[in-house]
C-alpha cells in the first residue's frame, strides 16, 4: 500500500497537525518507507491462543478525585469565569458533542 | 403529495446517565448545576500522566438497564477510543465501546403489543459542555459534565410512526427510571435522543438513505421533527430528488428540521481497544445477581394487577410511582385484595402523602391490612377508617387499639342505633316526613345524618334497615 | 561530598539514616555535580536548588532510600520541576499532581534533584529528538547516551546520583543503561504503576529504574513497585517480593550454597539475538558473558523465540497508534503552549505543529494513518495478532524450562550523533528490546564490558513477575564479570 500526498493531507488534518506542503514529499516518503517494512505482518495467519485476563479493577463509586495542587488559572492558556475559552467554532451549532 | 404511499422508518439512539455519584472514570462528583470546570481533576481534564479507572456502580447500573430491557449481557466487553477533536472532549477521544459492547438484543413492548428491538447497549462517558453565546468571540468549556457515564442504547429500525417514537421513548423511560438506572431528566439532559429516519413506499422492502436528526429534547420535539423530516423525505422522493444522508438539527422555536452546517471533513473516528483499560469481565455469577436487583417492568405488572381485578387506569396510576407500586405490592402481600388494595393506595395513602404527610403516607402494609379487615368485617365503618388510617400515620398502635381509643369502633346495637335514628327524625321533621311519606331517596340523606351523629359508627347497613322498617311499619 | 553521592544507595541511605550525614548535604553535592556536568552532558532539563533542597529537608529520614539524591526523567509528573516530555508543547508545564513512582520515592526519603533530558515523547533512541537540546554520552560526548531516558542514565553513569527514573516503551531504559554503561531495568508491565508517567504507548510503557549497580536498581524497583488500581486500571494487583533480598540474601534454588550460585538456574541464548550480522566484538563481550553465568553455576540452553522478525513491525504499528490518540489532548485548550491562528481549527493545527517535533508528528501521522478507515485490519489488528505471537513464544520458552533469558541489549555500542539519518535505522537499534514490551515481560541491561572503550549491555530477560530471580541472575553475572564489565 503506497501513501499518497493526499493521504499525508488527510491523517495530517485527522491529527490537526498543520503541514507545510513543503514537508509533505518528505513524509510522504517516510511514511512510505516504513510502512514498507510493515508487509512483513501481511503474513501472519496463525494466531496466538488467547490469553485468558482477569479483567480490570473497578473503583467504589465515592468521591475521592486526585486533587489539583495548582488551580487550573495557573495551567491553563485562557480561562474566564471559571470556563476554558478557545475561539468561536465557526460551525458551532453543527458540531456534536458526545454521540 | 401523497404521504400515505410512504412509510416513516425509524430508529432511535438514546443516551441515558446512570445515577452514580462519580463520574465513569474518575472520582469527581457527577452533580448538576456547579461551577463551570468545579468538578475535574487530573483525569478528566485530561492532564499529561492521568489515568482512567471503571466505576463498579456505573456497571451495575448498565447491567441493570440491560437486564431491564431484556438484552443479553455479555461477561467481556471492551472499551475502545474514539478520536475525534472538539474543544469540549478533553483526551481528543471519547472512551465508548465499539467491537465489544456490553450488551446486545433485547426490545421494549409498547402498550399495543408492539415490540421495538433494541440492536445493542455500550456504556460510555459524556463529553463537557460548549457554550457557544457567553462571551463574544470566544466558545467558553465547562467540563464538569465530562466523564459522566453513559449508556447509549441503540434501537432497531423498527419505528413505523411518530407517535409509536413517542410512545417507545415514554416506555423505555419508564422502565429506566423503574430501574433506578437514572433519572431520565430530559431537562439536564440524563435522557438525549437522536434519531434516524428515512422513508420508502409502502411495499417495499429495501431501505432509503436515512437522515439523523439530533436535539430532540423532549417527547413531544421528537415526534414533530421526526413528522416534519418525514415529510420533506416523502417529498423528495415523489419529485425525484435525492435525499442526502446527512445530519439534521430540530429547532425547536422555529419548529424547523434544519441541515447541521456541514463539518469540515467526514469523521474516521479510528475506534481502538483502550489500552488504558483491560476487558471489562464480568465475575461469574455477576449478572444473576444484578437479575434479581432488576425489578418486574411496569407493563407487566399492569398485566398482572389488570388480572387480578384492578381496573386499567388505576394500574397505570400505580405504575407511575415507583414509591406508590411498591407499597401497593405490599399491601397485597399482606393479604389485601388488589382492587381494594389500588382503591386505599390511589386515594387515601396518595391523598396523605401529597398532603404532606410524604412517605410517612406509607404505614406499615400489615397495619393496613388489618385496618382493611376490620372495615369488611364491618367493624368500623368505612369513613371511620379513613380517620383511623390518618391516626396511623402518627400513631404506631394498631389499628383495632385506635378505633377503641378514639371510639371509632362500629356499633351495631340495635338500641343506640335505634336511639340515634329517632333523635335524626326527630330533628329533621320536614325530611322525616317526606321520607316516611314515601319519598324513599331521603335514605341516603338520613342515613348519612345517622352517621354523623354516631361519628360514624354507626353500622350504616342497619341503619338503612332501621329506617326503612320506619316506613315499612307505617 | 561528592565522593558521598558516588556511593551505592543503599550506603548513603544507611548513613543519613545513622546521622553521618544530612539529606540536604547529600542534595547540595547532588547539584553541584550535576552543574559541573550539564554544560558537557545536558543531562537536565530542570533544576531548582531551593526546591530541592527544601524537598531535602523534609525528607523522611528513616525510609530506605533517606536522603539518596534521584534524577527523574521529564515525562513523569514531580510536585515541583517541569515535567516537559522533551516537547515544546509542554515547555515550563508543572504538574499539579505526583506521578505514584515518584511519590514512593519521596516517601522512601529520596530526594528529587531534577528532571533529565530525554527524546520528546519518549520516542528516539538517542535524545536528539528533545525539543531542549540532547543530553551526551559521558564516554564519549560526540556520541548519543541512548535513549529515550538518555538524560537519567547520564545522570546516573556521571556519579550525579546513584539511581534514576527512566520509562520504557521499547527499550528506552535499557538501550541508554547499555551505551551508558549502567544497570536499567524494565519490569513487568504493571509491576509500577504508571499513574503520572505521560503515556506515550500505554500497552506497552514501563516506568523503569536506572542504578550503577544491580544491587540499587533492584532497591529502587523495590520502592516503586506495586499495586495502585485506584489510579491506574493495568496496574498489577500481586504483592511485590523483595527483590533485593530475593537477589542477594535468597539460596538458589537447590538450596544452593553462596551468593552468586546460579547451580541448577537455566538460562536461554536466543538464536534470533545472535544473528550472523552481530558485530564480532559485541558477540565477543556476550560470549564471555554467557561463559560467566556458566562459571556461576548456571546451564545455557540454545532456544528459538521464532517470530521476533515481526517485533519491530508490529511495535511501530501499536506504537504509533496509541500515540496518536494519547497525544491527542495536547491541543492548547487547557494546559501547555497555545499558538493562536484564525480560528479553532487553526488554532489546533498551529498548536499542535509548532508544539511537537519532526520524530512525534512523524508517528502520529503514521499512527493516525494505521488506524483510519481501510487500514486498520491490515496493520493495527495484524500487529496485535503479531504481538500476540510473540508473547506466545516467550511463554513456551519459559514454560519449557528456562528460568531468563540472556541477549546483547543493543546491537551496536553508542552512535554518534546525526548518524541516523533515516528514521528506521534508528528504529533498528530497538530491534533486540522491544520484544520484552511487546510480550509485557521483566527486562534488564546491565554492563557486560567495552569496545573501543564504549560500554556493552547484556540483556537478562524473565517470565512476568519474576523480577526476583532475574536480578538474582543479573548480580550473579555482575559479580562473576567483576572488573571485566567495564573492559
Amino acid at each position: 500500500m503506497a501513501v499518497s500526498a493526499d493521504d499525508v493531507r488527510r491523517v495530517a488534518a485527522l491529527a490537526r497537525i498543520g503541514v507545510a506542503e513543503s514537508r509533505i514529499p518528505a513524509l510522504v516518503r517516510e511514511l512510505d518507507g516504513i510502512l514498507a517494512h510493515m508487509e512483513v505482518l501481511a503474513r501472519v495467519t496463525e494466531l496466538a491462543p488467547d490469553v485468558e485476563l482477569a479483567g480490570m479493577p473497578l473503583a467504589a463509586d465515592e468521591p475521592g478525585a486526585v486533587p489539583l495542587a495548582r488551580p487550573r488559572e495557573q495551567f491553563a492558556p485562557a480561562m474566564r469565569d471559571g470556563f476554558f475559552l478557545v475561539p468561536r467554532l465557526a460551525t458551532h451549532d453543527a458540531a456534536a458533542g458526545a454521540s | 403529495m401523497n404521504r400515505d404511499a410512504f412509510e416513516m422508518i425509524v430508529g432511535l439512539e438514546v443516551h441515558v446517565q446512570l445515577r452514580t455519584r462519580t463520574k465513569a472514570f474518575c472520582r469527581c462528583p457527577t452533580s448538576f448545576g456547579d461551577p463551570p470546570n468545579r468538578n475535574t481533576c487530573p483525569v478528566c481534564l485530561a492532564l499529561p500522566g492521568a489515568l482512567p479507572v471503571l466505576n463498579a456502580r456505573a456497571v451495575e447500573l448498565a447491567v441493570r438497564a440491560a437486564l431491564a430491557l431484556d438484552a443479553t449481557v455479555h461477561n467481556r466487553s471492551v472499551f475502545a477510543r474514539k478520536n475525534y477533536f472538539y474543544p469540549d472532549l478533553p483526551k481528543g477521544y471519547q472512551i465508548s465501546q465499539f467491537e465489544h459492547p456490553l450488551a446486545t438484543g433485547g426490545g421494549v413492548s409498547l402498550d399495543g403489543g408492539r415490540r421495538i428491538g433494541i440492536t445493542r447497549i455500550h456504556m460510555e462517558e459524556d463529553a463537557g459542555k460548549s457554550v457557544h453565546d457567553r462571551f463574544a468571540g470566544a466558545t467558553a468549556v465547562d467540563l464538569n459534565r465530562a466523564g459522566v457515564p453513559l449508556i447509549e442504547i441503540v434501537g432497531a429500525p423498527d419505528i413505523r410512526s411518530s407517535r409509536e417514537a413517542g410512545a417507545y421513548l415514554r416506555a423505555l423511560r419508564e422502565i429506566l427510571v423503574y430501574a433506578d438506572v437514572s433519572d431520565c431528566s430530559m431537562e439536564e439532559g440524563s435522557f438525549r435522543v437522536d434519531a434516524n429516519v428515512s422513508a420508502r413506499r409502502r411495499g417495499e422492502s429495501a431501505l432509503r438513505t436515512r437522515t439523523e436528526i439530533k436535539n430532540l429534547n423532549s417527547f413531544s420535539n421528537a415526534e414533530r421533527a421526526l413528522d416534519i423530516e418525514f415529510a420533506r423525505h416523502c417529498a423528495a422522493h415523489e419529485a425525484g430528488e435525492v435525499v442526502v444522508q446527512q445530519t439534521m438539527l430540530y429547532d425547536a422555536p422555529a419548529d424547523a428540521v434544519r441541515p447541521a452546517r456541514s463539518k469540515e471533513e467526514s469523521h474516521d473516528y479510528r475506534y481502538f481497544p483502550d489500552p488504558d483499560l483491560p476487558p471489562l469481565v464480568l465475575a461469574p455469577g455477576y449478572v444473576d445477581a444484578a437479575r434479581a436487583t432488576v425489578p418486574e417492568p411496569p407493563g407487566a405488572r399492569r398485566a398482572r394487577y389488570v388480572s387480578q381485578g384492578v381496573t386499567s387506569p388505576d394500574a397505570h396510576a400505580l405504575t407511575a410511582d415507583r414509591g406508590v407500586v411498591t407499597y401497593f405490592e405490599a399491601v397485597v402481600a399482606a393479604g389485601v385484595p388488589a382492587p381494594t388494595a389500588a382503591h386505599w393506595v390511589l386515594g387515601e395513602v396518595l391523598a396523605a402523602r401529597n398532603a404532606g404527610a410524604g412517605d410517612a403516607a406509607f404505614v406499615e402494609a400489615g397495619r393496613l391490612a388489618d385496618l382493611v379487615a376490620m372495615v369488611r368485617a364491618n367493624e368500623v365503618s368505612s369513613s371511620a377508617a379513613k380517620a383511623i388510617y390518618a391516626t396511623m400515620i402518627g400513631d404506631p398502635g394498631a389499628p383495632r387499639a385506635i378505633a377503641a381509643r378514639d371510639g371509632r369502633l362500629q356499633v351495631g346495637d340495635d338500641a343506640a342505633l335505634r336511639a340515634w335514628v329517632d333523635e335524626v327524625l326527630a330533628e329533621n321533621p320536614a325530611e322525616a316526613a317526606r321520607f316516611l311519606g314515601g319519598e324513599a331517596r331521603l335514605l341516603g340523606v338520613l342515613v348519612g345524618l345517622v352517621m354523623k351523629k354516631s361519628s360514624g359508627r354507626a353500622d350504616p347497613k342497619k341503619v338503612g334497615q332501621l329506617l326503612s322498617g320506619r316506613v315499612a311499619g307505617r | 561530598m561528592t565522593d558521598a553521592v558516588a556511593g551505592s544507595a543503599a550506603l548513603i541511605a544507611a548513613s543519613v539514616r545513622a546521622g553521618n550525614v544530612s539529606a540536604r548535604e547529600l542534595a547540595s553535592a547532588a547539584l553541584d555535580a550535576a552543574d559541573r556536568h550539564q554544560r558537557r552532558l545536558n543531562a537536565f532539563v530542570s533544576m531548582d536548588r531551593e526546591a530541592t533542597l527544601a524537598a531535602a529537608d523534609a525528607a523522611p529520614r528513616g525510609g530506605v532510600l533517606a536522603g539518596v539524591p534521584v534524577a527523574i526523567k521529564d515525562n513523569i509528573a514531580t510536585p515541583f520541576l517541569t515535567t516537559s516530555c522533551g516537547s515544546r508543547v509542554l515547555e515550563g508545564y508543572v504538574s499539579p499532581f505526583e506521578a505514584t513512582a515518584a511519590r514512593k520515592l519521596r516517601e522512601a526519603g529520596a530526594v528529587l534533584i531534577g528532571k533529565t533530558t530525554m527524546d520528546e515523547f519518549a520516542m528516539g533512541s538517542s535524545t536528539e529528538h528533545s525539543a531542549f537540546g540532547p543530553a551526551r554520552n559521558p564516554h564519549d560526548p560526540d556520541r548519543v547516551p541512548g535513549g529515550s531516558s538518555g538524560g537519567s542514565a547520564v545522570a546516573v553513569a556521571a556519579g550525579v546520583c546513584p539511581i534514576a527514573l527512566g520509562s520504557e516503551t521499547g527499550g528506552s531504559v535499557r538501550q541508554p543503561a547499555a551505551f551508558c554503561g549502567v544497570v536499567g531495568v524494565k519490569p513487568t508491565y504493571g509491576r509500577v504503576s504508571r499513574f503520572g508517567l505521560v503515556a506515550f504507548a500505554s500497552s506497552l510503557d514501563n516506568v523503569g529504574v536506572f542504578g550503577r549497580t544491580v544491587d540499587d536498581a533492584a532497591l529502587a524497583l523495590e520502592v516503586i513497585s506495586g499495586p495502585d488500581a485506584a489510579h491506574d486500571a493495568t496496574s498489577a494487583t500481586g504483592d511485590v517480593p523483595r527483590f533485593r533480598a530475593s537477589a542477594f540474601d535468597e539460596p538458589s534454588p537447590r538450596g544452593g550454597a553462596h551468593v552468586g550460585d546460579l547451580s541448577g538456574v537455566v538460562i536461554g541464548r536466543p538464536r534470533e539475538y545472535f544473528p550472523g550480522s552481530l558485530d564480532a566484538a559485541m558477540r565477543d563481550r556476550c560470549d564471555r558473558a554467557l561463559d560467566a553465568l556458566r562459571a556461576a553455576g548456571a546451564e545455557v540452553r540454545d532456544v528459538s523465540l521464532p517470530h521476533t522478525d515481526l517485533a519491530i513491525p508490529a511495535y511501530y504499528i501499536v506504537a504509533p497508534a496509541e500515540c496518536s490518540a494519547n497525544l491527542a489532548r495536547f491541543d492548547g485548550v487547557r494546559y501547555g503552549a497555545r499558538v493562536t491562528g484564525d480560528g479553532l481549527r487553526a488554532m489546533y493545527e498551529a498548536t499542535r505543529s509548532n508544539g511537537f517535533g519532526e520524530e512525534v508528528t512523524r508517528r502520529i501521522l503514521l499512527g493516525t494513518y494505521v488506524l483510519s478507515a481501510g487500514y486498520y485490519d491490515a496493520y493495527y489488528r495484524k500487529a496485535m495478532q503479531a504481538r500476540a505471537l510473540i508473547r506466545a513464544d516467550f511463554e513456551s520458552v519459559f514454560a519449557s524450562g528456562v528460568h531468563a533469558l540472556f541477549t546483547p541489549t543493543t546491537p551496536t555500542t553508542a552512535f554518534p550523533f546525526g548518524s541516523m539519518a533515516d528514521p528506521y535505522d534508528m528504529y533498528l537499534s530497538d530491534i533486540f528490546t522491544v520484544t520484552a514490551n511487546l510480550a509485557g515481560v521483566p527486562a534488564l541491561s546491565l554492563p557486560i564490558g567495552r569496545v573501543h572503550g564504549l560500554p556493552v549491555g547484556g540483556q537478562v530477560i524473565a517470565p512476568r513477575f519474576a523480577e526476583a530471580g532475574m536480578l538474582r541472575v543479573a548480580s550473579a553475572l555482575e559479580r562473576a564479570l567483576g572488573a571485566d564489565a567495564h573492559r
